[in-house]
C-alpha cells in the first residue's frame, strides 16, 4: 500500500488517525486504545473499531472533517464510511 | 429450545394448515435493507429507515410463498455483532440465543446481508452460525450491487459457508424469486434440528480473526469495479463540507418548518370546515338540549380541534422518513455531534430529539439506538421539551390573539416570530437541561464515542415512504379515538354537570364541577398570572396538550377557533397570554409521553423526575414572564 501523502512526507512512522487532517490517506498499522481514555474502556473500545473495519491494514482515508473544531472525522476504510470522534479516533495508528 | 418444539418436526409435502407456522428471523446490520426486505416479504407496514438502527421494534408478519406454505417472519433489531451493547442489539442476541423470557426461538436464521458492502455480514454470519439453527444468507440489494459492477461468486460463497447464500432485491418485483427457490424446498424437506449453541462473546482475538477470514471471503469471491461508487463521496463532499453542510441542514429544516406550517394549511382548513359542517348537521337535527350539547360541543369540536393537526404530524414525519430513506440522517448526526456533544448528548441523540418535533413519543422511541445509557436516558427526558406538534394549536391560538399581525425588521411577520422564538426556547431549554443533567449524574461518565456508519445514499422508495406515514397516521388517529376521546368527554361531563340551577344568571359552566375544580388549583396557579378557566382547562390538556384548546372553548363556551380568539383577545391580559405560552414550552402536558418515558426508561422513577423538573421549569418560566411583562405595563 502507498503511504502517501499530505501530512507525512518525511516520517515514516505511524499518526494517530485522530490527529490527521482532512485528505489523510494511508494503511492503518495498529487499533490500540488506551486504558482510561475516554469512553469505554480499552477492549470496547477496540472490538467496537474492529467491527466497524478499522482493522491492521485496511486502508484510511480521512474524508471529511465536522464543521464545528473539526471534530468528529469521517473516515473511508476500504469500502465503507464512518463517522466518529478524534478522541477515539486517537487508539488508531496509520501510516 | 424446548420452547419450539413444533419446529424441528419434518414437514410433509403438503403444508399442514393448522400447524404453528414456522418462524424465521430476519438478522442483519443497520442500514442493509432487511426492513425493506422483510416489507417485500410480508407486506406488512414496517417502517424502513437508513439511519443506523431505526428497526427498534418488535415487527412480525406472515410471508406467503409462492408455493402457498406460510410462515412467519420476525424482524429483528439491526446489529453488527451478536455482542449487544444497545437494548435493541440485546434483544437480536437474546431472541437467538433462547435468553428472551416469552418469546419464541426462530425455526430458522435469513443473515441478511448488504451485498455492496459483505465484509460486516460475512462476520456476522460467521457468529450467527455457532448459534445451531438453520440459516440461509442472503446478498440483499443485488441489484444496487451489479449496477456498481460487483461480480459475487454467491455459489462458491456458499460452498465455503456451507450454507445456501441467495441474491435478492427486496424492492423489485421478482426479486425474491430466488429466496423463495430455495427456501420452499427446504422447508418441505423438514429444518434442521436445532443444534446447542457454541457461541461465546469474542474477544479482541476472535473478532481480528473473524474479521481477516471475512475480508478472505471478498478478496476470494468478490470482483469489485476498478472504479468504486463515487456518487455517495460526491454528494458528501457537499452536505458534510465544514461551510455548505450546516447551511444545507439549516435549509432543510427550514424547508420542513414551512411545510409544517404552510403547505398544511389548506388540509387543516378543510378538516375544519368538515368538522364543522358536522356539528351545524348535529346542531340542525338534533333538539336542543344535553344530547345535542353532548355530540356537537363535546364530541365533534374536541375531536375536530385535534384531528386537524394529522397534516402537520404527516408533513413531520414525511421529511424524516425522507431524510432517513436518502441516508441524510446519518450526515446530520454528524454535523450536529459537537454541539449536541458541549450539551452532553450524542450525536445519534439528534435524530430522536428531531422526531421530537412531531411527537416525543417516536422520539424517546428513537432514543433506542443510543447505546450509552445515560446518554439515552438524557435524551429520553429532555425530548419532551422540543415543541411538538400538539402544542402548535395552543401557540397558533394564543399568538393569534394577542401577538399583532404585523411586520417588523422589514418583512418578517411579528407572529412568525415569536412561533420561532417559542421554537428556540424549546431547542435551547433542551441543551441547557442536557448540560445540567450531565453534571448532576453522570459527572463521572466518561463520554461516549460517537460511532456511526455513514450509509450510501439511496433514492427513498415511495412504498415504504406510504407505509411508514400510513403507520404514523393510524397511531395519532387511535391516540385521538382513545384517549383524546375520553378526554374529551371527560371535560364535557365536568363542564355540564351540575347542570345550573333555574333562573341562573350565570354562563352554565360556572356551576359545573369544571369551576369547581378550576376554582380549587387557581390559587396556586394565580402567582402566574392564571384564571381560573385556564386552571380548567389545564386538567383535561393533561391527556395532551392539544385538548387544552378543546377545552378553553367548553370553558368559554364558544364555538370554532376564530370565536375563541377574539374572546380570549378580550378576557386575558397579554402578561397571562405570555405566561401561558411560556408555562407551554416546558410543562409535561400529555399523560401518554410519561408512561413511554415510564417505559423507555425502564422505571417509575425516571418518569417522576420528568414530571417534577418540568412542572417545576413551567411554574418558574411562567412566573417570571408574567411578572416581566407586569412590571412592563402588559398586565
Amino acid at each position: 500500500m502507498k503511504a502517501s501523502a499530505e501530512k507525512i512526507e518525511t516520517c515514516k512512522c505511524a499518526y494517530p488517525l485522530g490527529q490527521c487532517r482532512r485528505g489523510f490517506k494511508g494503511t492503518l498499522v495498529s487499533v490500540c486504545p488506551l486504558a482510561g481514555k475516554d469512553g469505554y474502556d480499552a477492549d470496547e473500545l477496540e472490538l467496537r473499531l474492529l467491527e466497524l473495519g478499522f482493522i491492521e491494514g485496511a486502508s484510511v482515508h480521512v474524508l471529511h472533517e465536522g464543521p464545528f473544531g473539526r471534530d468528529p472525522i469521517a473516515v473511508r476504510v476500504n469500502d465503507t464510511t464512518v463517522a466518529l470522534r478524534r478522541s477515539e479516533a486517537m487508539a488508531i495508528l496509520a501510516e | 429450545m424446548s420452547s419450539a418444539p413444533a419446529i424441528s418436526q419434518p414437514q410433509a409435502s403438503q403444508p399442514d394448515p393448522d400447524a404453528q407456522p414456522i418462524e424465521v428471523a430476519l438478522v442483519g446490520a443497520p442500514n442493509c435493507g432487511k426492513t425493506a426486505l422483510f416489507n417485500a416479504m410480508t407486506g406488512a407496514t414496517a417502517k424502513v429507515g437508513n439511519y443506523s438502527g431505526v428497526t427498534v421494534e418488535r415487527k412480525v408478519g406472515i410471508a406467503t410463498t409462492p408455493a402457498g406454505r406460510k410462515f412467519s417472519v420476525i424482524d429483528l433489531p439491526g446489529t453488527h455483532s451478536l455482542r449487544a451493547r444497545s437494548p435493541d442489539e440485546e434483544v437480536t442476541r437474546d431472541v437467538l440465543l433462547g435468553q428472551r423470557p416469552g418469546e419464541r426461538v426462530p425455526d430458522m436464521i435469513l443473515a441478511v446481508g448488504d451485498a455492496t458492502n459483505l465484509r460486516g455480514a460475512l462476520r456476522l454470519v460467521s457468529e450467527l452460525k455457532k448459534v445451531g439453527l438453520p440459516i440461509v444468507m442472503i446478498l440483499n440489494m443485488i441489484d444496487i450491487a451489479r449496477h456498481r459492477g460487483l461480480q459475487i461468486d454467491h455459489e462458491a460463497l456458499s460452498d465455503e459457508l456451507g450454507i445456501p447464500v441467495i441474491p435478492a432485491t427486496a424492492v423489485r418485483k421478482g426479486g425474491l424469486d430466488e429466496l423463495w427457490q430455495t427456501v420452499d424446498p427446504m422447508l418441505d424437506a423438514g429444518l434442521a434440528e436445532p443444534q446447542p449453541s457454541s457461541w461465546a462473546v469474542p474477544n479482541t482475538h476472535d473478532m481480528r480473526v473473524a474479521m481477516r477470514e471475512a475480508e478472505r471471503l471478498v478478496n476470494a469471491h468478490v470482483i469489485r469495479p476498478p472504479e468504486p461508487d463515487t456518487v455517495s463521496a460526491k454528494i458528501d463532499r457537499v452536505v458534510l463540507n465544514p461551510f455548505a453542510g450546516p447551511v444545507i441542514l439549516l435549509a432543510i429544516l427550514f424547508v420542513m418548518f414551512q411545510a409544517v406550517f404552510s403547505w398544511a394549511a389548506p388540509f387543516m382548513d378543510a378538516i375544519d370546515a368538515g368538522f364543522t359542517w358536522l356539528g351545524g348537521i348535529v346542531t340542525a337535527v338534533l333538539p336542543e338540549g344535553l344530547v345535542q350539547s353532548f355530540l356537537a360541543d363535546g364530541i365533534i369540536t374536541g375531536i375536530g380541534s385535534v384531528i386537524i393537526f394529522l397534516p402537520q404530524i404527516l408533513f413531520t414525519f414525511l421529511f424524516i422518513l425522507l431524510l432517513e430513506d436518502f441516508g441524510y440522517m446519518a450526515r446530520a448526526a454528524f454535523l450536529m455531534d459537537r454541539i449536541m456533544g458541549r450539551a452532553g448528548l450524542n450525536g445519534r441523540a439528534f435524530i430522536p430529539l428531531l422526531s421530537s418535533f412531531a411527537c416525543a413519543i417516536p422520539g424517546i422511541m428513537a432514543a433506542r439506538v443510543i447505546d450509552n445509557k445515560h446518554d439515552r436516558l438524557t435524551t429520553i427526558l429532555v425530548a419532551p421539551l422540543m415543541t411538538c406538534s400538539a402544542r402548535i394549536p395552543v401557540y397558533t391560538l394564543i399568538i393569534a390573539a394577542f401577538i399583532p399581525n404585523r411586520t417588523v425588521l422589514g418583512g418578517l411577520s411579528l407572529q412568525g416570530l415569536v412561533m420561532f422564538g417559542l421554537y428556540a426556547a424549546g431547542v435551547f431549554s433542551v441543551l441547557a437541561v442536557a448540560f445540567v443533567a450531565r453534571y448532576i449524574f453522570a459527572r463521572e461518565e466518561r463520554h461516549a464515542p460517537l460511532m456511526l456508519d455513514l450509509p450510501d445514499y439511496k433514492m427513498p422508495i415511495l412504498r415504504n415512504i406510504a407505509l411508514g406515514l400510513y403507520q404514523r397516521a393510524k397511531i395519532f388517529l387511535r391516540r385521538a379515538g382513545t384517549v383524546i376521546f375520553w378526554a374529551t368527554v371527560v371535560i364535557w361531563v365536568l363542564s355540564t354537570f351540575p347542570l345550573p340551577p333555574e333562573g341562573a344568571t350565570e354562563p352554565a359552566i360556572n356551576y359545573s364541577f369544571a369551576a369547581m375544580i378550576g376554582k380549587f388549583i387557581a390559587p396556586v396557579l394565580a402567582p402566574l398570572g392564571f384564571n381560573w378557566q385556564i386552571a380548567v382547562a389545564l386538567v383535561p390538556g393533561m391527556a395532551a396538550r392539544e385538548v387544552m384548546v378543546a377545552g378553553l372553548a367548553t370553558v368559554y363556551a364558544v364555538g370554532g377557533e376564530s370565536g375563541l380568539v377574539h374572546l380570549l383577545a378580550d378576557q386575558w391580559s397579554l402578561a397571562t397570554a405570555l405566561a401561558v405560552l411560556a408555562w407551554f414550552i416546558f410543562a409535561p402536558q400529555c399523560i401518554s409521553t410519561l408512561a413511554v418515558i415510564r417505559r423507555e426508561a425502564g422505571s417509575a422513577k425516571w418518569m417522576w423526575v420528568a414530571v417534577g423538573y418540568m412542572f417545576a421549569l413551567a411554574y418558574i418560566a411562567a412566573f417570571l414572564t408574567y411578572r416581566i411583562a407586569v412590571a412592563f405595563g402588559a398586565g
